[in-house]
C-alpha cells in the first residue's frame, strides 16, 4: 500500500515512505532524499508528514535502505517518529547509521525554562521600582553634571567644545526649518477656518485675531516645535549616543579620559536650549502667516487689520513665556534623550527599545511642563 | 595551477559547487571607480575546502559576497550548485549555503536556540518540537551543551558566538559553507578548537567550504587548497605547497616570510592538509 504518492513528481528524489507487508510484519520503506532542502518543500512536507502519520506506531521493520541521502534533519524526523529508540528489525547502511546515531546522542530534552513563582514575581516588581529609582538618579545626575559643565565652561571658554555645538545647532536647528514651517503654517489655516466658522455666527469676525494671536504665541507655537524636535532630534541623539554604546565608542572616549557628560551632553543640551526658541518664533510666525491668509479669505479680515490688531491683542508678557517655555523644552528634550541614550545596553534590543522610550518620554514630558507653566502663569499676559 | 580548464560543456554544472566565469567586480563612487575584480575565474568542486588569500582590499571578502549574491556582478557569471547566484537568495537558501559571519551575525534579540532555529522556523510549516530538536543536535554538534540554549548572545563569549553562529550555518545542512576570517578575534586555544571543529565537520558532512583567512595556522590545518588574490583575479590556485613554489612577491612575502616560516612547521606535521 502506497501512502505517499506526491502527485507532481514522478521524481525519484521525492522523500516518501511505502508500507509493505513481509513475513515478519509491516515494514516501513524509505525512499527519496531526506534532507532538510527536500523536506521544507511544502507539498513534500503535507506528503511525508501524512505518511508518517500513517504508518501504525510500534511498526518494527524500517527499511532506509533506498534512501538516496539522509542528512541531519531527515534523521531527526525518523528518530522522533521512532519514539528516539531503534526500532526493533531497522536496515541501515553505516553512512546512515552513523547520522543516525549522531541525532540519536544529541536529542536530548530541552533545559526547562524555570517557572514563575510569586518570589520571583516579587523580584520582578522590585527589579522594576530599582529601575524607576535608577532612572530618577541617572537623570538627577545628568543635571548636576550639566550644571558643573556648564560652569566649567563658563571659566575656561576656550577649551569649550565648540565645533561640536555649532554642528548641533545646524543640525538640530537649521534643518528642522522647512518641516516646522509646514506643520505650523497647515495647523494655522486650520485653527483659522475653524473659529471663523464659530465667530461668523455671532458677528464676531474681529475677535479671530485675539484668538489666534494668544492660543499660537503663547502655547501651539512653542509645544508644536517642541514636539516636532522631540520626535526629529531627541530620537537622533538617543540614537547616535546608543550607538556608540554598542560600537565601545564610549568606553573608548572614557578610557582617553574624555567625560562623557562634557564631550556628548553638554553641547548637546546648550545646543538645544539656543535652538528651540529660535525654532520656536519661527514656527509661530508660520502659524499666524497661515491663520492670517485663511481670515483673509473666510472673513475677508485683511492682513493689514491683522497686524495692527496683534499687538493689542497679545501683551508682551506672553513672548517672554513663549521664550522661556522654549529653552526649559529644549533643555528637556536634550537632557531626556542623552539620558536614554546612555543607558543604552550593547545590543540592537535594548537601543530600539531606548530610541522609542526617548522620544515618548520627551513628548509626554514637554506637554506635562507646558501644563505646570500654564497654572504657575495664568495670570500673567493674559 | 588553475582549476579553470573545461570551459563551455554542460556537465560543468553537476561537477562545480562554485562555478566563478570573467567576474567584474566594480564599486562606483562619483568621482571615480574601483575595479575589485578582473576577468575572475574560480571553480570549487565537491568536498573541497578553498581558503582565499591576498593583500587587504584584493577583494577577499567581496568575492565571498558575490559567492553569496550580495553584490552584483558588473560582467561575468557566478553559478552556485549549478544555478545562477540569483536564485540563491529564494525561500530555503538556507538549505544551499551556510555562512560564517566574521563578527557572528546573531540576532541579538533572540536567544541562542531562537536563532538557530530561525531559519526552520520562519518555513512557517514545521512542527515546534521538531524544529528544537534540530536546533539542540546542531547546538550540541558545535560543542556547545544543551544549558546554552536560552543565554542571549549578549552573554556569549566570543568563541561561543561562533560556534552558535556556525550551527546556525549549519541548521539545514547545507553543502556549501562559506567562512569569513573563521578564528579571527579568538584565543589561540578556542582558534584551534574551532579549527579542529570545522575540520570533523567537513569530514562527516561532506561539506565543500569556502573560507577567507589571514591565519596560516588554520589555513594549513584546513585547506584541501589555496586561491590567491593579486591583480584583481586568482593568480594562483593548487594545494599549499603548489601555491607557495609559485613566484609572485605576494607568495613570498605571505607564505615564506618569517611567520609563514613558523607555520610551515605545521605543514610537515598535519598531512592532513597536503
Amino acid at each position: 500500500m502506497a501512502v505517499s504518492t506526491p502527485q507532481s513528481s514522478t521524481d525519484a528524489s521525492t522523500p516518501g515512505i511505502t508500507l509493505t507487508q513481509t513475513p515478519a510484519g509491516p515494514c516501513a520503506v524509505v525512499m527519496g532524499r531526506w534532507t532538510a532542502a527536500q523536506l521544507t518543500v511544502r507539498e513534500v512536507w503535507a506528503s511525508v508528514a501524512a505518511a508518517l502519520q500513517a504508518v501504525p506506531a510500534g511498526t518494527r521493520g524500517w527499511d532506509l535502505r533506498p534512501v538516496q541521502r539522509l542528512d541531519h534533519f531527515g534523521a531527526q524526523l525518523l528518530w522522533n517518529q521512532w519514539g528516539r529508540a531503534w526500532p526493533a528489525d531497522v536496515q541501515v547502511i553505516p553512512s546512515q547509521r552513523a547520522v543516525i546515531e549522531r541525532v540519536a546522542k544529541y536529542s536530548t530534552a530541552a533545559p526547562t525554562i524555570p517557572e514563575s513563582t510569586w518570589w520571583g514575581r516579587v523580584n520582578v516588581l522590585g527589579g522594576l521600582l530599582l529601575q524607576a529609582f535608577g532612572h530618577g538618579k541617572d537623570l538627577t545626575r545628568l543635571i548636576g553634571q550639566l550644571l558643573l559643565d556648564v560652569v566649567k565652561l563658563v571659566t575656561h571658554p576656550r577649551e569649550g567644545p565648540w565645533r561640536d555645538m555649532s554642528g548641533h545647532l545646524y543640525r538640530i536647528g537649521a534643518t528642522a526649518l522647512p518641516i516646522t514651517a509646514l506643520v505650523g503654517s497647515l495647523i494655522g489655516v486650520v485653527l483659522a477656518y475653524l473659529t471663523s466658522q464659530q465667530l461668523k455666527q455671532f458677528g464676531a469676525d474681529a475677535f479671530v485675531v485675539d484668538i489666534l494671536g494668544v492660543s499660537i504665541i503663547r502655547e501651539l507655537g512653542p509645544v508644536l516645535a517642541a514636539i516636532l524636535i522631540a520626535g526629529r532630534s531627541g530620537s537622533a541623539i538617543t540614537a547616535q549616543i546608543g550607538v556608540m554604546r554598542v560600537t565601545e565608542e564610549l568606553d573608548a572616549m572614557r578610557v582617553m579620559g574624555i567625560a562623557h557628560g562634557y564631550r556628548l551632553v553638554m553641547p548637546r543640551a546648550l545646543a538645544l536650549a539656543i535652538v528651540m526658541p529660535l525654532i520656536s518664533v519661527w514656527t509661530t510666525l508660520m502659524a499666524l502667516t497661515g491663520g492670517m491668509i485663511a481670515a483673509d479669505l473666510s472673513l475677508g479680515i485683511s492682513p493689514t487689520f491683522f497686524v495692527n490688531a496683534l499687538p493689542k491683542a497679545v501683551e508682551i508678557a506672553n513672548l517672554t513665556l513663549a521664550l522661556g517655555k522654549s529653552v526649559v523644552f529644549g533643555l528637556l528634550i536634550a537632557l531626556i534623550a542623552c539620558h536614554f541614550g546612555l543607558r543604552v545596553e550593547p545590543n540592537t534590543e535594548s537601543l530600539g527599545k531606548g530610541t522609542t522610550a526617548s522620544v515618548v518620554t520627551s513628548i509626554t514630558v514637554v506637554i506635562l511642563v507646558d501644563a505646570l507653566f500654564a497654572v504657575v502663569f495664568k495670570d500673567i499676559g493674559i | 595551477m588553475s582549476a579553470v580548464g573545461e570551459t563551455g560543456s554542460s556537465g560543468f554544472t553537476a561537477r562545480y559547487i562554485v562555478d566563478i566565469r570573467g567576474l567584474w567586480t566594480v564599486f562606483k563612487t562619483p568621482a571615480a571607480e574601483f575595479v575589485v575584480h578582473k576577468d575572475l575565474d574560480l571553480a570549487i568542486e565537491r568536498g573541497e575546502v578553498v581558503s582565499l588569500v591576498g593583500g587587504s582590499g584584493t577583494g577577499k571578502t567581496t568575492l565571498l559576497r558575490q559567492i553569496l549574491g550580495l553584490e552584483t556582478p558588473a560582467k561575468g557569471t557566478i553559478n552556485i550548485l549549478g544555478q545562477p547566484v540569483a536564485k540563491l537568495g529564494e525561500t530555503g537558501a538556507a538549505s544551499r549555503v551556510g555562512m560564517l559571519f566574521q563578527q557572528g551575525a546573531l540576532f541579538s534579540a533572540f536567544n541562542v536556540l531562537e536563532n538557530i532555529a530561525f531559519p526552520l522556523r520562519e518555513l512557517k510549516m514545521l512542527p515546534d518540537d521538531l524544529i528544537r530538536d534540530v536546533a539542540l543536535v546542531k547546538l550540541q554538534m558545535v560543542g556547545l551543551g544543551a544549558e546554552h540554549a536560552y543565554k542571549m548572545p549578549a552573554d556569549l563569549s566570543g568563541g561561543m558566538v561562533k560556534r552558535v553562529a556556525l550551527a546556525r550555518a549549519l541548521v539545514m545542512d547545507p553543502p556549501l559553507l562559506l567562512l569569513d576570517e573563521p578564528t579571527a578575534g579568538l584565543d589561540p586555544e578556542s582558534a584551534d578548537g574551532f579549527v579542529s571543529l570545522l575540520r570533523s565537520l567537513h569530514q562527516e558532512l561532506q561539506l565543500t567550504v569556502v573560507m577567507v583567512t589571514h591565519d596560516l595556522d588554520t589555513l594549513y590545518e584546513l585547506s584541501t587548497r589555496v586561491a590567491v588574490l593579486a591583480e584583481q583575479r586568482v593568480i594562483v590556485s593548487g594545494p599549499p605547497k603548489d601555491v607557495i613554489a609559485f613566484t609572485h612577491p605576494f607568495v613570498h612575502e605571505f607564505f615564506l616570510g618569517e611567520r609563514g616560516q613558523r607555520a610551515m612547521e605545521l605543514l610537515r606535521e598535519y598531512p592532513f592538509a597536503v
